[in-house]
């Protein structure tokens, strides 16, 4: 992406959001002051944006490798939430004797869970050709009940009474840098997916394959890759950095499952990985962005009717803009190509 | 169960399928039928707040549902943008619109709310039971008998040889997505007006996505889409059933199982011999004139 495109972006999300907020008919002045200083007013908030932003680079980069591979995951939410619920079934399996060096091993069983439930879509699909954008959004609504039975069966907390699991013991809770920030070592564990995920699409071969799968499918064939067997290692690494988040995200901020854990982080990666030009460096400004939006709007909240429902409208319309202008770009392109 | 009752719940998903059918047999998904149909269910139930007036409640609902369609053909049809982007886009667009607009409108924390209802006759039925009981083969027989519906079953097949023959591939198909937008947000309007009363954050629940998959499982035929529909209204209403009748299961794994049942569908219809043929053959891919 060239250095003005990415200014034009920027300015683009601002206006988008100025716009917004004109439309709801909030103060735009005030407003924006509001989300500034929720989002940055001093160092707790900078960690409350960070903190938000950690759960979309994830789930972000996960859109990132599906849709890469042409494989339409819709299912980030889903893979979230089970992702968090294998992290949750170690720690419960753990809890007797919680060592600090089980830590990994959580969040391991959490790219495991994430992992397989995105592999489940993609075996749907390329076994049962039923489409990927159906069954993952399927797939979220049964994770959001199979959450709900979870913490009111066999993961609810030892006395029984309320729909929640057991707080995460301080041992494995992921580690922090100050106890009064919210900021926690997870952010620097997505940062650095980053940073794989890159190395895996652009130097690996299977990363490779993916992007020839997604790019055309018929020229992969033809090239003897198998397609299905890579389209299901694109979901099953996909479901893996969403189920990771999921874990982080149980190991951090949220300390335990309950029925409002899953906070639609899974189902807003796809508006950062579009946004991000599905590019895993696009995919930090992006989450940023929006993780400052969530952290400011809470602050809005307190003073307005608005709650962070309004960042969904925000990156809705943000996609919509970035669509019309990248097809309105293609069609001046192939017109001058034509006029050649 | 009562027929009528097993047709009411069912109603929501069968009215969206059903434009869902017209719509995929000119070669579109309309991936944001789930944003159009929530979309519907709030201003329905707005409206009919505001006015007290069920009617225009359901009038409202099919502009809006026209509205957001044109939104989605403009990007998809004549702009030939990806239909899964829009439609998610879409879709994120409908919960957010819908939630601020419900808090800031019905309050901060968003109180149950409840309206008026459809006026019923003959036992149950209501207006909009009849419209999807007439719909189903009037659509139906234009699908397949009439030249607008030959047309139309061109553009979603071979959408090249119905340029060539002198329609428009465009039009026809922004046509077909105008019919689908007001039947799905008809449909949304039928939950909140017809049958809950109220609203609430993503009320739609997936049902959209449901309607999608049995267009699908209907084989892309009015008739069978509305079985189809019926079969999961069916086993939605087991749920209800399956707690009055005791039975040791846990109530979220019994929420669970409309969808569970729909994926299982899809696995059963999906590649299968014996299935196979139905679906149209341009399904899902734009087309650029001239190309």
């Amino acid at each position: 992406m060239k250095l003005w495109n990415v200014a034009g972006m920027a300015v683009g999300l601002v206006l988008v959001l100025v716009l917004t907020l004109a439309v709801f008919g909030l103060p735009v002045g005030p407003s924006l002051a509001l989300i500034g200083e929720g989002a940055f007013g001093d160092k707790f908030a900078i960690a409350r944006t960070l903190v938000k932003a950690t759960p979309l680079v994830l789930t972000g980069l996960g859109m990132v490798v599906a849709w890469k591979g042409g494989m339409y995951n819709i299912g980030g939410e889903g893979q979230y939430i089970i992702g968090a619920m294998f992290a949750a079934t170690v720690v419960k399996g753990v809890l007797p004797n919680p060592h600090p060096l089980f830590g990994p091993l959580i969040l391991v069983a959490a790219v495991v869970g994430g992992a397989g439930y995105g592999l489940l879509a993609g075996w749907l699909y390329v076994a049962r050709g039923v489409e990927v954008v159906i069954s993952t959004i399927l797939l979220n609504f049964v994770a959001v009940q199979l959450l709900r039975y979870a913490v009111t069966g066999p993961l609810q907390e030892a006395k029984r009474q309320v729909p929640e699991s057991d707080l995460v013991p301080k041992a494995l809770a992921l580690a922090k840098f100050d106890r009064q920030m919210d900021l926690h070592i997870g952010t620097f564990i997505a940062l650095a997916m980053v940073v794989v995920v890159w190395l895996f699409l652009f130097y690996t071969r299977a990363g490779y394959r993916i992007r020839l799968v997604g790019d055309n499918r018929n020229v992969a064939r033809a090239n003897f890759i198998p397609a299905g067997r890579v389209q299901l290692l694109s979901m099953a690494v996909s479901g893996g950095l969403c189920g990771l988040a999921g874990g982080i995200d149980y190991l951090g901020p949220a300390g335990q499952l309950g029925f409002n854990f899953p906070q639609d982080w899974g189902f807003l990666g796809i508006p950062i990985a579009l946004l991000a030009g599905l590019n895993p460096a696009g995919v930090v400004p992006a989450a940023l962005y929006f993780g400052a939006l969530f952290a400011g709007s809470d602050n809005l909240a307190r003073y307005t009717t608005a709650g962070p429902t309004m960042i969904f409208v925000i990156q809705a319309v943000a996609v919509l803009g970035f669509v019309g202008l990248s097809t309105l770009r293609l069609r001046r392109k192939t017109a001058a190509a034509g006029a050649d | 169960m009562d027929p009528i009752e097993l047709l009411r719940y069912a109603a929501p998903v069968a009215i969206a399928a059903l434009g869902e059918t017209v719509v995929q047999r000119a070669g579109l998904i309309h991936i944001s039928l789930e944003g159009t149909m929530l979309t519907g269910a709030f201003f329905a139930m707005w409206v009919v707040a505001l006015t007290g007036s069920v009617g225009l409640g359901l009038g409202a609902a099919l502009l809006i549902g026209a509205a957001m369609a044109i939104v989605f053909g403009w990007f998809t049809i004549w702009r030939a943008a990806d239909q899964v982007v829009v439609g998610t886009a879409l879709n994120l667009l409908a919960i957010g619109l819908t939630g601020t607009l419900f808090r800031s409108q019905f309050g901060q924390s968003g109180k149950l709310l409840s309206v008026g209802k459809l006026p019923t006759f003959w036992g149950g039925l209501d207006l909009v039971l009849v419209l999807l009981l007439v719909g189903v083969p009037v659509i139906g027989f234009l699908l397949a008998k009439s030249s607008w519906g030959l047309a139309l079953r061109s553009a979603g097949e071979y959408p090249k040889a119905t340029e060539a023959a002198g329609y428009s591939v465009l039009r026809l198909r922004t046509g077909a997505m105008l019919v689908g937008g007001m039947l799905g947000g008809l449909a949304g309007a039928y939950l909140t007006v017809g049958i809950t009363g109220s609203f609430a954050d993503n009320c739609t629940a997936g049902r959209g996505f449901v309607a999608i998959a049995m267009v699908t499982f209907g084989r892309w035929r009015p008739w069978g889409v509305l079985l189809a529909a019926l079969f999961i209204g069916a086993a939605d209403s087991l749920q209800f059933r399956f707690q009055a009748s005791g039975v040791q299961v846990p109530y979220p794994l019994i929420m669970a199982m409309p969808y569970v049942l729909t994926l299982l569908v899809l696995v059963v219809v999906g590649k299968g011999k014996r299935f196979a043929g139905g679906a149209p053959a341009a399904l899902g891919q734009a087309f650029r004139r001239g190309e």
